[in-house]
């Protein structure tokens, strides 16, 4: 319990925004897609209503992708996987507290920046509600498919950067569908198999994770 | 008394390259060994194989107790000071670190990043004792060190041996072990 309060503890202060190491790239990357879609597309308040909330959701996407290259990295290269391997702290307890400071760190905030993304946009307060709930649902997935994919990369070095973008985008499209679709067809059933989606992910990651962290160290 | 090291028939295989082996290890409580040889033998490869970070191409390692291991790695956060990147760890381990034999008590504000490659080796070894863990195994620790740090280490690693703590030392560099076994890697080379 004090190994996991220590760890959650210092992947919030490099992770969440605003803090030393963490930044606000993601949230302005977002904010700024959501300013600058309605320049780029007229400014048409049926064809932005309508299209609004699916432009959140690739923003979405899009801002959980850019924190990934410092997510396992820089740990794994200075050593901290190795020194909380000799004290017998399993890979799966630490990326599974990753895992929860990343999502805390962009999960939260871009739902806060949803709602002044929405006003850009012109969404409605139903669509709105849709776009917030899916979200909650959709962003735990990200976050643990991002976490899969540092901790693929790990063995790669620099390279592993590109291709860690060109990964999450399939895998990301389950997401997608389902949690940008219940905004077509106005039900909450979408949310819900995103939700169901997320929840696989989540389980799924830490032991993804700590398994390619361990073979990263045999390369 | 029960070896804190017993490894048999270790090969160790890097990509395609047989580096060294077959050889055999047995290490007691309060015994050191110095491995030597040459650059890109496999001294570090044979650390990492007993402390569990690689797997030997072949044979196996018993290990009982805990060991605590110090490399080129510093796993402090860089951007932090000094006082709040082993705050971490002393979370962590729970154990003291005697910052002022180290000479790292008037560094306590300095970034990480700022640090000297010899006060680095200071700051690692405080990590290592603040483990608390049993056994040591050193990988190079003298790199960096001024002669006193050097006369440190070598007194860090005879009182760590005196209650009853087994230690591998791998360095090029001579380095003052009583009573310590030597191991050439080379004679052991695939």
């Amino acid at each position: 319990m004090r190994v996991a309060a220590t760890l959650l503890r210092r992947d919030l202060a490099t992770l969440l925004p605003g803090r030393q190491g963490g930044t606000l790239l993601p949230l302005l990357f977002f904010l700024a897609v959501a300013m600058l879609y309605p320049f780029a597309v007229g400014p048409d308040p049926q064809l932005l209503a309508r299209t609004g909330g699916g432009v959140i959701w690739v923003a979405a996407l899009l801002a959980a992708i850019l924190p990934l290259d410092r997510l396992l990295a820089s740990d794994f290269q200075s050593g901290f996987f190795d020194q909380w391997a000799m004290r017998g702290i399993a890979e799966e307890l630490v990326v599974a507290i990753r895992l929860l400071a990343h999502w805390l760190s962009f999960g939260p905030p871009l739902m806060l920046a949803a709602l002044p993304a929405a006003a850009l946009l012109g969404l409605d307060g139903r669509t709105l509600a849709i776009v917030e709930l899916g979200l909650l649902a959709g962003t735990p997935g990200l976050a643990a498919i991002g976490i899969i994919i540092a901790a693929l990369t790990l063995g790669l070095r620099s390279a592993g950067m590109a291709l860690a973008g060109l990964l999450l985008i399939p895998l990301a499209v389950p997401l997608l569908v389902f949690g940008a679709g219940a905004l077509s067809t106005g039900g909450t059933s979408g949310v819900a198999l995103c939700g169901a989606i997320s929840l696989v992910l989540v389980a799924l990651a830490p032991f993804a994770g700590g398994a390619a962290i361990r073979a990263a160290r045999e390369s | 008394m029960q070896a804190a090291l017993t490894a048999t028939g270790l090969v160790c295989r890097r990509g395609d390259r047989l580096l060294w082996g077959p050889l055999e290890l047995a290490l007691a409580p309060g015994q050191a060994l110095h491995l030597t040889g040459p650059n890109g033998i496999g001294k570090t490869s044979l650390l990492r194989i007993a402390a569990g970070l690689l797997r030997p191409f072949a044979g196996a390692v018993e290990r009982s107790g805990a060991f605590a291991l110090l490399d080129g790695a510093l796993a402090l956060d860089e951007h932090q000071p000094l006082d709040a990147a082993l705050a971490f760890w002393r979370r962590m381990d729970g154990g003291p670190m005697p910052l002022e034999r180290l000479g790292l008590h008037t560094l306590l504000d300095v970034p990480v990043r700022y640090l000297s490659t010899g006060q680095r080796k200071r700051a690692a070894l405080a990590r290592l004792i603040g483990q608390g863990a049993r056994h040591w195994l050193l990988d190079e620790p003298l790199n960096g060190l001024d002669d006193a740090g050097v006369a440190l280490v070598e007194t860090l690693i005879a009182e760590r041996r005196a209650q009853g703590g087994a230690v591998i030392v791998a360095s090029h560099q001579p380095i003052a072990l009583d009573g310590a076994a030597v191991m050439d890697l080379r004679t052991h080379a695939a």
